[in-house]
């Protein structure tokens, strides 16, 4: 599916936290947001959800405004998301979390069934009847991402996919990743660790206090030493 | 005690008696439970106590008698007026669900509260209406209408039956949960709601399918106690103060909790009646109040699931020079009133100012305290009882009268509030209106000390303030001056650390305030002032009676906070005033009374939150 988001600005209370925000990300590819903690990258996400509200500007899904809908209409449309928390339904089962996600089937987006997204976390297979409480933090990202496939979403929304990961599990996720893009999903995610994102994102947008300060390929992002030391790294 | 001790010998004479009143409870248990699995599941969705939910056991059972009679006799005429009754009241809840509560689950929980006893009170007039006064005698279940002899004993066979319906309802619950794709994405939104919306599931229907099922529940509840009681006007009341302690004690969203607070408290009920027939409530206070010191959670609760939250209010402010002037020559404008107006005018100022100390006693709870008081008549009429026994049995003169006031109702404060301070958010307001109920059921049954609902009568204040302007100008001193001293309290640091631990518990304790201990002393304070409050409106009106420590009295008291606006310190001077000018007028003009004073309720909690006060306020804030 393809997103196109055009000079939203969104607040908490009085605070303005995005302040003319426009990307776009096309069917099949993967789009990095990029910046620091505050930067607005988390509020760009949930604005396309629908969980924060925008007060100007337009969000559009294949063309079509979304920005008037409720979050669980946008999901219906297609949209996914995966937040930072992964916030996963811990008195519930993997199974049960699954079945909250569980949406029919929406021509022009891979359908998937349980057997198939399993087979893409086979980790999560043995856990099936596991209350989400107790699994690991990795499990929890698997079964975040699980969940939200099983509504067959045409855009993956990831909040911050790496992070809190072990190294092995982060190239899991990369993989991961790799394996929705050539299912033909778009994917749309906000990024600390640079070199996660530069493995997995086609474009990348860099944010700062709400702003798009930079964009590119992921090739030329990581050319820019400037930018990367203003704007990402912490001391260069 | 005699009778009590009577009893118990006859019981160990004859264990089989024992067991035949144990049944007895045992059937009461399964309608209880209906009533609290319903209140349950609802708010562990919504986060809403509803109110309003006994009123739909009450409707149910109404709508019972009525469908049965018109279906006709025979089994398939009870058994499909059941049907129509649970069926109606499932109905009923959707309407007051899309209706009112849709727009109110973003507000503070007083707002929710206060709008479902809107409704409490709506559905009073209407079942009035609809049923008239006097109290409906329903047909007995066919089929179940004989008795079953037990160990010597003749059981109802359908108390048998009412007992069976309790674990069949419990089972068909936990399928319902554990087993439906509808029942895991409601467990999914008790536990997160927006992460369930962004998955797709349109919480709203979710919402709505709920708060039927709840609704549903209750009305079974009703319906079949038909053949047990008459339907009548106060089932609703009633059932839901022993619902809020079977919740309480099982553990808030439990439905299981549910289940066993309700056998304990039916179990106890039934012994209470044979052994302390005059303080039953008493007995099952008690069990709550040893419950919530053990597992303040409950039984079968998760800690936390019932917290306040919000966002943290502006930071108040000391009057300013030109609030000052004006509450100044307001004051001198009422040290004249006596010499411009008569006598009504002068008897209505007096209920104004007492009832302005008494809502400025709440607001120090609501307001800066933060804690949702919804018993907080249990005070007032502690007070007015205080001043009235003071009279009848030691013949105190009216000084002493309004010294003991105070002090009863402070007393009355320390020992509930030691108990609430522990609770927050829904716990407190349920809390809080349980020990109201059973104030007031000592006073309305405790006959020999009270006088029961014949109240205590020719209480006149002393010679020198006996006439209109005299008693007038007392309470002007007294109100005014208990107002101001509350008002002087929350800018002290008693205030601050009581706001400070409203709004930052924990970091308040880091800083070393006792916030339990201020939280604490807010309810001696506020009760006190309340009593004082009691205690001038017992020698106003001349008499006592339980009235003045029931539920409606409570709710008075946060409308009229409300009406003024919780955020203000002179909101419940104005509340009380515009509060006074409305129930007069109402109660004169108007028959169906609680019908417009219910939707004004919920009117006022759906759209004007920020109350008289906030409103005047924001006007003249605007540029």
């Amino acid at each position: 599916m393809r997103l196109t988001v055009d000079a939203i600005d969104a607040y908490y209370g009085g605070a303005r936290a995005l302040d003319g925000v426009s990307l776009a990300a096309g069917v099949g590819e993967v789009v990095a947001l990029l910046g620091r903690n505050g930067a607005g990258k988390s509020t760009t996400l949930k604005s396309v959800m629908g969980l924060v509200a925008t007060r100007a500007g337009t969000i559009a899904l294949d063309g079509v405004a979304i920005g008037g809908l409720a979050a669980n209409a946008r999901a219906r449309m297609g949209i996914g998301y995966v937040p930072e928390e992964r916030r996963i339904f811990a008195g519930l089962t993997v199974a049960e979390n699954l079945e909250v996600g569980r949406q029919p089937p929406r021509p022009g987006a891979p359908a998937w069934t349980e057997a198939r997204i399993l087979a893409l976390f086979p980790a999560l297979a043995p856990l099936r009847h596991r209350p989400g409480e107790r699994l690991s933090g990795g499990e929890q990202q698997m079964l975040a991402i699980a969940r939200t496939l099983m509504g067959n979403p045409g855009l993956l929304l990831l909040d911050e996919p790496s992070e809190g990961l072990a190294p092995l599990l982060v190239a899991a996720m990369a993989d991961a990743v790799a394996r929705l893009k050539a299912e033909g999903l778009t994917v749309l995610l906000s990024e600390q660790n640079l070199r996660f994102a530069a493995r997995v994102a086609d474009r990348g947008y860099v944010l700062a206090r709400g702003r798009v300060v930079r964009d590119g390929t992921m090739a030329e992002l990581l050319a820019d030493r400037d930018a990367i030391g203003r704007h990402l790294s912490i001391g260069g | 005690m005699d009778s009590a001790l009577a009893t118990l010998r006859l019981m160990a004479a004859e264990p089989s008696f024992a067991l035949a009143q144990a049944l007895t409870g045992l059937a009461s248990a399964s309608s209880l439970f209906l009533v609290a699995a319903g209140l349950s599941i609802v708010f562990g969705v919504t986060r809403v106590v509803n109110f309003a939910h006994g009123s739909f056991f009450m409707v149910g059972a109404y709508l019972a008698v009525t469908a049965i009679g018109w279906l006709g006799g025979g089994a398939a005429g009870f058994w499909g007026g059941v049907v129509v009754a649970v069926l109606g009241v499932g109905l009923l809840g959707v309407l007051v669900e899309v209706a009112i509560l849709r727009r109110l689950y973003a507000a503070p929980e007083l707002f929710q509260l206060l709008a479902t006893f809107g409704v409490v009170l709506v559905i009073q007039d209407g079942a009035l209406f609809l049923w008239g006064p006097e109290d409906l005698l329903g047909p007995r279940a066919p089929g179940l209408r004989g008795a079953v002899e037990i160990f010597g004993q003749r059981i109802p066979t359908y108390d048998l039956f009412l007992i069976a319906v309790g674990p069949v309802v419990l089972v068909l619950l936990w399928l319902a949960f554990r087993r439906t794709r509808w029942g895991v994405l409601v467990r999914a939104a008790t536990a997160d709601r927006e992460m369930t919306a962004a998955l797709g599931v349109d919480e709203r229907r979710l919402f709505t399918g709920v708060f039927a099922l709840g609704a549903l529940l209750a009305g079974l509840g009703g319906a079949l106690q038909v053949p047990r009681e008459t339907a009548n006007l106060h089932m609703d009341l009633n059932v839901i103060a022993e619902a809020f302690v079977v919740v309480v004690v099982g553990g808030m969203g439990s439905v299981v909790g549910a289940y066993l607070a309700a056998l304990v408290i039916g179990v106890v009920h039934a012994f209470g009646i044979l052994l302390f027939p005059k303080l039953t409530l008493v007995l099952v206070f008690l069990i709550m109040a040893v419950v919530l010191v053990i597992r303040p959670a409950g039984l079968l609760g998760e800690r936390g699931a019932a917290s306040r939250q919000g966002a943290p209010e502006a930071p108040l402010r000391p009057a300013s020079a030109r609030l000052r002037w004006t509450a100044a020559a307001l004051f001198a404008a009422l040290l004249a009133l006596p010499a411009v107006a008569g006598g009504y005018v002068l008897v209505l100022a007096v209920d104004v100012a007492i009832l302005a100390l008494f809502a400025a006693s709440l607001h120090l709870l609501l307001g800066p305290g933060g804690m949702i008081s919804f018993g907080h008549a249990a005070y007032f009429g502690i007070g007015a009882y205080g001043a009235g026994l003071a009279w009848k049995w030691l013949a105190a003169p009216m000084v002493l009268g309004l010294a003991v006031a105070p002090l009863a109702a402070g007393i009355a404060g320390a020992a509930f509030g030691w108990l609430c301070a522990r609770a927050s958010g829904v716990y407190l307001a349920m809390l809080t209106l349980a020990y109201a109920q059973i104030a007031w059921s000592v006073a309305a049954q405790w006959l020999a000390v009270t006088g029961g609902d014949n109240g205590v009568l020719g209480l006149w204040p002393a010679p020198w303030a006996a006439s209109p302007a005299a008693y007038y100008y007392l309470s002007l001193v007294l109100c005014g001056g208990g107002i101001l001293a509350l008002r002087l309290l929350v800018h002290a640091p008693f205030g601050q650390f009581l706001r400070a631990g409203r709004d930052a518990p924990r970091r308040a304790e880091a800083l070393g305030v006792a916030v339990g201990a201020q939280q604490w002393l807010a309810f001696i304070v506020a009760g006190a002032f309340a009593g004082l409050a009691g205690g001038l409106f017992a020698y106003a009106k001349g008499s006592v009676f339980p009235t003045y420590l029931a539920i409606p009295r409570s709710v008075d008291g946060l409308v009229m906070v409300l009406l003024g606006g919780v955020q203000s310190l002179s909101g419940p001077v104005v509340g009380a005033l515009a509060y006074v000018g409305l129930a007069d007028e109402l109660a004169r003009g108007v028959a169906l009374w609680r019908l417009v004073l219910g939707a004004a309720i919920i009117v006022l909690a759906v759209a004007f939150r920020r109350g008289l006060a906030g409103a005047v306020g924001d006007a003249a804030a605007r540029p």
